[in-house]
């Protein structure tokens, strides 16, 4: 290569084959990031990812505000996973001030996060659909989302910001009725998600453009450190509901979704199948939950965690998500630190997009199942 | 916390609870709020001392073992590790904890500042995906690195050895806390910003002398 080229260069040439592209931050395609990329024809040479068009700074954030106060803006890295992303640190804060939960909570909180989980992967497979080309599949995950947004909403009150999950507990119990409409819900998504097989995974145009496109393999998964679905498409079986069950997750009847090829196509269809393993653990979960009973440990005001840290990490629908908390005896902690799936897998992307078609780089950024705003915080 | 912190006295000394904080009652004054609400009464003593895991003392015991005094074990919690090490055996002891005992992966790598120290200390959480055994553990090896009362990022004192080629997945991590803390890592191949902009010509904005406005 000729020369370093600095970066904010739209499109120049390197030397008489080699240029280079910025994908992105405006480009539909990218999210809030960017991709340089420098392409060889129509084959992709080299990426570097360019993250941090949303960094807006939560870390720091939080060291300002006390452990209640935090709840509502650590939500906002992902606001459509909100009960994943408020799940480790309801559980961080509540190992530092020595709280229990009540039993009734600790189902309300799984369930909660399951259909949150169902929401988002919805919401993910709209966008990968359409980025595709394929904009039925678009339609029909946003619009089914709807029905799930609406438990959620008589839940918590919000639609998607819903605060939901607190240190203790959750904010408040299930409304009237919910479990009966819960399970329609589900048993409409899963009647749906069978319809979804036919007509988008089965899609004969989406398998020529994923199988076999960005492999992944397993030495390199566990190498890089990825998470979530892109590590369990590689071929590990790990799960941290499974593996580290946190709440009553030892306690409910699901499996771990695991694919050996590594591909694009793989890491698309985990979160899909995931969907149905989700529908089974809201099903168990409602039939275990006791009927009744406290839902919320109240804590003391401006409680105090002592001279301690914490680390406590969860599944999300992106993969681990952990909180290290470090507190020093004042109602505020006095550093936070998110570590997010999106983070940690966007380091495999220039391995996968090197020697790809340009025209395959939809489908494996998005496959990576990566949100940059969450990869920000 | 450890043994080393209340040494340095680095949380507990910015910490010093005042006792009339107004915010805070005292354990019956709390117990008579909530009475009065008729809400039940929340556990009220936060620590509670946990008996030692033997599968996580094993081991935390085959590193004390093997490098002595150089290694400070900060605690042994159910699934939680924790251990601290001069900056200059950091790398020895990456490698131990990768070859001999399984770890693969690192899960975040954490920068905290400590100003009243002079210290900048940078947290690695590591995990295993290959061995059964550790899969529910994450071990967190700590070092510290000074910390320059004017930071000039790469180029002063902050800096210590980057575990890139022993965990390949910090890779990203160590840039981040490169420009959210300062912290230089030597042997890093790329050692540029990630999140924040280029133009970016303040402090590290992680360090706990940038504040934020209106804070």
């Amino acid at each position: 290569m000729a020369t370093q080229l600095p970066p904010g260069i739209q499109l120049e040439k390197v030397d008489d084959r080699i240029m280079t592209l910025n994908v992105g931050p405006q480009h539909p395609g990218s999210g809030h990031m960017r991709l340089i990329i420098k392409v060889d024809g129509d084959y992709i040479v080299s990426c570097d990812p360019d993250p941090g068009y949303v960094h807006r700074g939560e870390e720091k954030m939080a060291e300002y505000r006390n452990y209640i106060q935090n709840i509502p803006h650590l939500e906002r890295p992902v606001i459509h996973d909100s009960c994943n992303i408020l799940y480790p640190y309801c559980l961080a804060v509540e190992e530092l001030l020595g709280i229990e939960v009540p039993e009734r909570a600790k189902y309300i909180r799984v369930i909660a996060s399951e259909l949150n989980r169902c929401i988002y992967t919805l919401y993910w497979l709209a966008i990968y659909g359409i980025f595709l080309g394929h904009s039925t599949m678009f339609m029909w995950p946003a619009g089914d989302r709807e029905l799930f947004i609406d438990l959620l909403e008589a839940m918590s009150g919000a639609r998607v910001t819903h605060a939901y999950l607190v240190p203790g507990g959750v904010r408040n119990d299930l409304p009237a009725n919910f479990e009966e409409r819960c399970l329609r819900q589900v048993d409409y998504l899963e009647k749906r998600l069978k319809e979804y097989q036919s007509i988008f995974y089965k899609n004969p145009i989406l398998i020529s453009r994923t199988e076999g496109t960005g492999i992944l393999s397993r030495t390199d998964a566990i190498r890089l450190g990825t998470t979530g679905s892109v590590l369990r498409a590689s071929g590990v079986d790990y799960d941290i509901r499974k593996k580290e069950p946190y709440d009553v997750y030892e306690n409910l009847d699901f499996e771990t979704v695991v694919r050996k090829e590594g591909d694009s196509y793989a890491r698309s269809y985990i979160p899909y199948l995931e969907m149905f393993e989700s529908c089974r653990i809201i099903r168990d979960a409602i039939r275990k939950m006791p009927k009744s009973g406290s839902v919320r440990t109240k804590l003391k005001p401006n409680p105090k965690g002592g001279n301690d840290e914490v680390y406590k990490r969860v599944e999300s629908g992106r993969g681990s998500l952990g909180y290290y908390i470090v507190s020093n005896n004042r109602p505020e902690p006095y550093r936070v630190k998110i570590s997010v799936g999106s983070f940690r897998n966007l380091i495999c992307m220039p391995y996968l997009l090197k020697g790809e078609l340009l025209g395959n780089m939809p489908s494996v950024y998005w496959g990576l199942n990566y949100w940059p705003v969450e990869a920000d915080r | 916390m450890s043994s080393e912190y209340e040494k340095d006295g680095q949380p507990s000394k910015t910490a010093d609870a005042s006792p009339e904080d107004a915010n805070s009652l005292s354990k019956d004054e709390t117990k008579k709020f909530y009475e009065d609400k008729g809400i039940d009464f929340s556990p009220d003593s936060p620590i509670r001392p946990k008996p030692i895991p033997p599968f996580e003392k094993s081991i935390s015991d085959k590193i004390a073992s093997k490098f002595g005094s150089k290694v400070n074990i900060d605690y042994v919690r159910p699934s939680r590790i924790r251990i601290s090490t001069k900056k200059e055996d950091i790398l020895d002891v990456a490698f131990f904890i990768r070859d001999e005992l399984g770890y693969d992966h690192a899960e975040s790598v954490a920068g905290v500042d400590y100003p009243d120290s002079k210290e900048i200390e940078v947290v690695y959480h590591l995990g295993s995906y290959t061995d059964e055994k550790l899969v529910t553990q994450v071990l967190a090896l700590a070092t510290r690195v000074p910390r320059e009362e004017i930071p000039n990022p790469g180029k002063d004192s902050t800096r210590m050895t980057s575990l890139r080629e022993v965990f390949y997945s910090v890779e990203f991590h160590e840039r981040e806390c490169f420009e959210m803390f300062g912290v230089y890592f030597e042997g890093h191949p790329d050692n540029r910003r990630l999140l924040l902009p280029e133009d970016w010509a303040d402090i590290p904005p992680f360090r706990k002398d940038f504040k934020i406005k209106g804070r």
